[in-house]
């Protein structure tokens, strides 16, 4: 089966960082209403592949393009970018002194969609009603301001949503409801980039890459990167420590000539 | 005076009804001094302003909030109150004080207050200001404030609309045994506005406890200048100073925060942060699709709500 034209694509994205190599001639495509899933352990570059793609300060590639819908997206702003359709719901959302929660959430939203807002944090589980009017700051528990953070992702129906680790700090019952929202993006036509460490969630996309110290090892259906993981990653991991690894070690080279990194494609 | 009022936040239709007690001052003349039971007010014009007494009775619950409407329309001018708050023991009162002078060019508006929070009473006391668009302003509140024992004065200070002018707060409190005092205050300042704060807060009973809240945003030449300080004299006495300030343009902040402990039971923190606004929040308002400036001033005005 053909594959659609991507809504983005990475290319050869490398990034350094305070003398650091943080990402590694990366490769990605995420297709138009397709639930990608990016799994790898902690420190494997996840997150610094978000900023880089919604172009936050200090994440500018050094190598690489990276496409939206065949647009070249360097050089331009976060705004720019957001106004193309790309945004991102932080791993640990930041909290807005005065700023209440509905006016959060419908920060993004096209003026004339006046139920937008109510039915993202309904979305979300959140009443309107009870968090509309209460500040987005501390008062509001971890797993609460994650929640308007996707809220407020989806109140703005973008292209491509970026969800970095929408799974943590969020408890089992609302995990339910996330994997609801995240597959409604889907049917609404978002393409979603998905950070997850957990199964359940992993289970709902479409396709999934494994990120391992700053490279893509491999891409396919979300149970192979779960095996692959099972199978390559993890031997890595024992014989390695943790991350990042130094790729200028010499046991890593040998480690990595023996093992990968390797990519199968999304069909595969 | 009622659209002057009206200009400063306040609701004109408030201080026509008759349960609820207002004082309206327009330079150096009583407008309105009206009463309610459990809430009695003495006025006595000065040359340049207003002496005047409020007293709330003791155990008095005041359901609806008291208003009062200090102002001076003339474009240059000098207004000085005099105000003597005496708030009965276990009494409960929240005045709203709307402060407007729309349109002054040069005009000095002095409160010298005394505010004394009998035991067990509770005093919420919201005061905001409109300065007029020129910023011809010089405003001077002086407060000295007595919180009883178990007794809570909470205050919010306003002024985040129009130009400031100059604006020197010098507000001095002594909380007694199991109080609470909490001070907020908020200005937006612009071109060449001076913001002065100065906030003396003494925990002086045992448990008493303080909170000294700033929040201050400055542009263009503006300079703002916060001086708080912090007694823990008592065991169990328990205080902290809060302030962020944000900077834009050429502007300057400054904060000074002064802890004195004088007891190895209390404690007292302090956190300020001060200048440009953080980053996380502007970069969460951006992939929303704000641009910068827009998203400055949401958080600007998140912060001084």
């Amino acid at each position: 089966m053909p594959m659609a034209e991507p809504i983005l694509s990475v290319e050869g994205l490398s990034l350094i960082r305070g003398g650091r190599q943080i990402l590694r001639n990366v490769d990605l495509m995420v297709e138009p209403g397709q639930v990608h899933a990016l799994v790898g352990l902690n420190g494997s570059g996840k997150s610094s592949l978000a900023y880089t793609i919604m172009g936050c300060e200090g994440y500018a590639a050094d190598t690489g393009r990276l496409l939206f819908d065949g647009r070249d997206l360097v050089g331009l702003s976060i705004t720019e970018r957001a106004r193309l359709g790309i945004t991102l719901a932080w791993q640990e959302p930041a909290r807005f002194e005065g700023i209440p929660v509905g006016k959060y959430v419908g920060l993004g939203v096209d003026g004339e969609d006046r139920q937008r807002t109510a039915a993202a944090l309904e979305a979300v589980a959140l009443p309107a009603k009870t968090y509309g009017y209460r500040a987005a700051d501390q008062t509001l528990s971890g797993g609460e301001r994650k929640r308007v953070e996707l809220a407020a992702v989806y109140a703005m129906r973008p292209r491509l949503a970026i969800l970095d680790e929408p799974d943590s700090g969020i408890d089992v019952l609302s995990l339910v409801e996330i994997e609801k929202l995240i597959r409604g993006m889907g049917s609404e036509g978002t393409a979603v980039l998905l950070i997850t460490h957990r199964e359940e969630l992993l289970a709902t996309a479409d396709a999934a890459s494994l990120m391992c110290a700053g490279q893509i090892l491999f891409t396919g259906q979300p149970h192979q990167a779960r095996q692959y993981y099972s199978a390559r990653c993890r031997p890595h991991l024992e014989s390695l420590g943790a991350q990042p690894w130094d790729e200028a070690d010499p046991e890593v080279q040998a480690a990595l000539a023996s093992n990968g990194p390797a990519r199968s494609p999304a069909s595969a | 005076m009622l659209e002057a009022y009206r200009q400063a936040g306040g609701d004109p239709q408030a201080l026509q009804l008759p349960d609820v007690a207002t004082l309206v001052i327009s330079a150096n003349q009583v407008l309105a001094a009206h009463g309610i039971p459990g809430v009695q007010f003495e006025a006595e014009p000065l040359e340049q302003g207003v002496r005047a007494r409020i007293v709330v009775e003791p155990d008095a619950q005041i359901e609806r909030p008291v208003h009062l409407c200090f102002g001076l329309l003339p474009s240059e001018g000098r207004q000085e109150i005099e105000a003597d708050y005496q708030i009965g023991p276990g009494a409960r009162v929240q005045f709203l004080a709307h402060c407007s002078f729309p349109n002054a060019v040069k005009v000095e508006h002095l409160m010298q207050a005394r505010i004394q929070v009998g035991a067990g009473a509770h005093l919420t006391y919201t005061e905001e200001h409109y300065h007029g668009p020129s910023g011809g302003v010089e405003v001077r509140p002086r407060a000295k404030v007595v919180v009883g024992r178990g007794a809570e004065f909470l205050s919010t200070f306003s002024l985040t609309r129009g130009r400031i002018g100059l604006l020197d707060i010098d507000y001095d409190v002594d909380v007694g045994e199991d109080g609470l005092a909490q001070l907020t205050t908020k200005a937006y300042g612009g071109g060449e506005d001076r913001i002065a704060v100065h906030e003396a807060v003494r925990l002086s009973g045992a448990g008493a406890r303080g909170l000294a809240k700033t929040r201050i945003a400055v542009r263009g030449s503006a300079i703002s200048q916060v001086f708080t300080t912090m007694e823990g004299n008592a065991p169990g006495a328990r205080g902290h100073m809060d302030c962020s300030e944000v900077v834009r343009d050429g502007a300057r902040a400054e904060n000074m925060p002064l802890v004195i402990v004088r007891n190895d039971q209390a404690q007292v923190t302090h956190e300020a942060a001060i200048g440009t606004v953080n980053r996380r929040e502007l970069e969460s308002l951006l992939a929303r699709g704000l641009d910068e400036e827009e998203a400055v001033d949401l958080l600007i005005r998140g912060m001084i709500r």
